[in-house]
């Protein structure tokens, strides 16, 4: 076999350069930044400022509101993430199953995921708006008052609700190509073993759909952590109050809105360590048990 | 035409457009949306006909939050905009930050305009001041924290706007609600029931000066009278006597509109757009006060924003800069502004001019924000200056909502609040140091 090589050693270098620049420009350049910043406390114009090393995380952390934003977090990614994806997989297989007018099916539930996420944010606002919108009057009927911005639970609920929909159609569309790349063969086979339609579900569609899941599962975390924001800030239009609010929302109303550069710096050091730990943790412990084809 | 005709051509046009109109451009970032927006845009347009040396080009930027974020963003790479309007709560960010502006009463003087404190209305002459009283931001869309009341809800009660809270509490908000209305709503506690609250009712908000002097400054909201004001309010909810939407503006507004509410307090500014909405007779009048507080009501704070000069700029554009401050105060723009907007005239003379016009005898409610901010003066009505305001307003939202839903108790509440706002303040001052 004949060895590739090049001439000369700065050749790839040369060729890599802009790849890696782009990625120093634009990720490592701006969260080196975040990192000064975070040890320092400035006036948002950069006239004065002073070193203060640890304490804005310390502050942080000795903050109780910090703590209740971060539990809040972790409700909201891991409902948002179980229920898109439970929905998706569900809408898949029952799509799936369709025989007639199936592009009819699959268009209506693709369709959502062309809307930007502060036009969700916008249908949410009038689906849960006070005293008129129809869930409201959904949740009235069933005897609850469902009062959106006061209420803290069911701001909540109405922040997770639009955030789900809007990420069920893409799970869907990444499910159902997982689905019909299951080969026939495989399924007949089962077909003759097992009579239950879900018993072959789990134990042979799904596992061979885990590489599908896998993949959605990260992107789904990264989405509820900080893809949601549009749809977050339309419905609680720009004033948080006391709703519920993610810890990617809090770096913005402290940083943009707020000009504490030096605090919100270290709330973006905390998510960047936060989705390191989870990437790690997540091609450690699950892909092992994942089998590609 | 071949290229090189088209390149001769093209020069000639900019050499021959930069010496027939050699005028000064200058640009303003604003937060003004909607028909606020196309009035500033009227302003300017105004101003670059009305002479040809300067020409202002007015820029949308969003929400006060935005507008000031993409002013610091763009100081600080240096392509800044020469006005930047900042709001009430930023003030302490920008003024704070020495250097990234040009006090506006330097600016007028150093560029021959005359300039005295004393043409600009009571309420707003210090409020954009340093400690020394020395006018660093133009006051330009002021407006302060006003009772408007349902004509009809309230002849239907048998009652008239009540001039203080007792009066609210013990016989007007009983007899609103007997006629089928929730007497009270409100849209911006913090501004309406804090600062105000202060100020109306003088009493100290923060130390060093309401928090104008240098140093370290801590707010003094944990403070009895204010407790007891939100203890009431919590009392009026349970009783139907008052109603909280959330901490959203407009949440709180709609109600009003659509005759629920009976009484809302609101923005001077908000007069404007209520008349064109809404189809019942409504009027306004000053902000009720606690009469076990007080027996002299002061004048209120401004809410609003103001427009700074920001520093870096040449001195041609300066110029432009001061000459546009002089066209804006002058007494028919300001009265213009006034007119459409709804938001007080900042002079004396804009608001004699109003007045001569007949203005407020067609409209009265017009009058009220600017006869508030006349009301006498006190020795905490002057402004306040604390930092990171913005988010103690958060605190202060965050907080307001949870007694009101019975989430915490007032105590434990305001105890929250004087515990995080000046964990934010020593935070400020060392981003001063």
């Amino acid at each position: 076999m004949k060895r590739a090589a090049f001439s000369s050693p700065w050749m790839p270098v040369l060729l890599l350069l802009p790849q890696v620049s782009i990625i120093f420009v634009f990720f490592y350049w701006p969260a080196f930044e975040a990192l000064e910043s975070s040890f320092y406390l400035q006036d948002p114009f950069g006239f004065t400022g002073t070193f203060v090393g640890f304490e804005n995380y310390l502050t942080l952390f000795q903050n109780s509101e910090y703590l209740r934003i971060s539990i809040f977090t972790l409700v909201f990614t891991v409902s948002v993430t179980f229920f898109s994806l439970a929905f998706g997989l569900l809408f898949a297989v029952k799509a799936d199953k369709v025989i007639r007018g199936a592009s009819t099916y699959k268009t209506l539930l693709m369709w959502v995921y062309a809307v930007a996420p502060p036009v969700a944010g916008i249908l949410g606002v009038s689906l849960f708006y006070q005293g008129h919108g129809l869930i409201t009057q959904l949740f009235g009927f069933f005897g609850h008052e469902f009062v959106i911005g006061v209420n803290y639970y069911d701001t909540g609920f109405a922040l997770i609700a639009v955030s789900i929909w809007k990420q069920v159609p893409i799970n869907f569309i990444f499910f159902l190509s997982g689905l019909q790349s299951v080969p026939r063969s495989i399924r007949e086979a089962a077909m003759i073993d097992n009579r239950s339609s879900s018993g072959r579900f789990w134990t042979i569609t799904f596992p061979l759909l885990a590489p599908t899941a896998f993949f959605l599962l990260i992107t789904n975390i990264t989405y509820a952590m900080f893809d949601t924001f549009g749809v977050i800030d339309v419905m609680l239009r720009s004033e948080p109050g006391n709703n519920p609010m993610t810890l990617t929302y809090k770096v913005y109303v402290d940083g943009f809105r707020g000009g504490d550069l030096g605090g919100s710096s270290a709330q973006s050091v905390i998510l960047m360590l936060l989705v390191l730990a989870l990437t790690i943790f997540q091609f450690r412990l699950i892909e092992r048990r994942i089998h590609y084809t | 035409m071949s290229l090189r005709k088209l390149l001769a051509a093209g020069l000639a046009a900019t050499m021959f457009s930069t010496t027939a109109f050699a005028e000064t451009n200058i640009t303003w970032w604003h937060a003004m949306g909607g028909q606020l927006g196309e009035t500033v845009n009227k302003i300017a347009t105004d101003f670059n006909a009305s002479q040809d040396e300067y020409k202002i080009t007015p820029v949308f930027k969003g929400t006060y939050e935005e507008a000031l974020t993409a002013g610091i963003a763009s100081f600080r790479a240096g392509e800044h905009p020469n006005i930047l309007q900042v709001f009430d709560a930023g003030a302490a960010t920008v003024i704070g930050a020495k250097g990234a502006t040009v006090p506006v009463e330097d600016l007028l003087n150093e560029n021959g305009v005359k300039f005295d404190i004393n043409d600009y209305i009571a309420g707003v002459r210090y409020f954009y001041a340093d400690a020394n009283g020395k006018m660093i931001g133009m006051p330009f869309n002021s407006s302060t924290p006003i009772m408007y009341f349902n004509e009809e809800a309230l002849a239907k009660a048998g009652v008239s706007a009540p001039k203080t809270w007792e009066e609210f509490a013990e016989t007007t908000a009983p007899a609103l609600k007997e006629a089928g209305y929730i007497p009270l709503a409100q849209s911006h506690l913090p501004w309406i029931f804090t600062e105000n609250f202060f100020s109306r009712h003088n009493l100290e908000f923060a130390t060093n000066n309401n928090g104008y002097d240098e140093g370290v400054t801590e707010i003094k909201v944990n403070t009895p009278e204010i407790k007891a004001h939100f203890t009431a309010l919590k009392e009026w909810k349970d009783a139907g006597l008052f109603e909280w939407y959330g901490t959203g503006w407009g949440d709180n507004q709609n109600p009003f509109e659509e005759e629920k509410v009976a009484i809302w307090l609101g923005s001077s500014g908000s007069f404007g757009g209520l008349k064109e909405k809404v189809g019942f007779k409504f009027s306004a009048t000053l902000l009720p006060y606690w009469e076990g507080v007080t027996k002299e009501p002061k004048q209120t704070f401004i809410g609003g924003a103001a427009l700074f000069a920001m520093a870096g700029k040449s001195a041609e554009e300066n110029k432009a800069t001061a000459e546009f401050f002089q066209y804006l105060t002058s007494p028919e723009v300001q009265y213009m502004w006034h007119k459409e907007t709804g938001y007080v005239p900042v002079t004396e003379a804009a608001y004699e001019l109003a007045k001569e016009d007949g203005y407020y005898k067609e409209s009265p409610a017009a009058e009220v924000g600017i006869q508030q901010l006349q009301l006498p003066a006190g020795e905490w009505t002057k402004g306040y200056r604390m930092g990171f305001y913005v988010q103690i307003r958060d605190v202060m939202n965050r907080e307001y909502g949870r007694i009101l839903t019975g989430e915490t108790s007032v105590e434990d509440a305001f105890a929250t609040i004087e515990k995080e706002s000046n964990a934010l303040l020593a935070r400020f001052a060392k981003t001063q140091g």
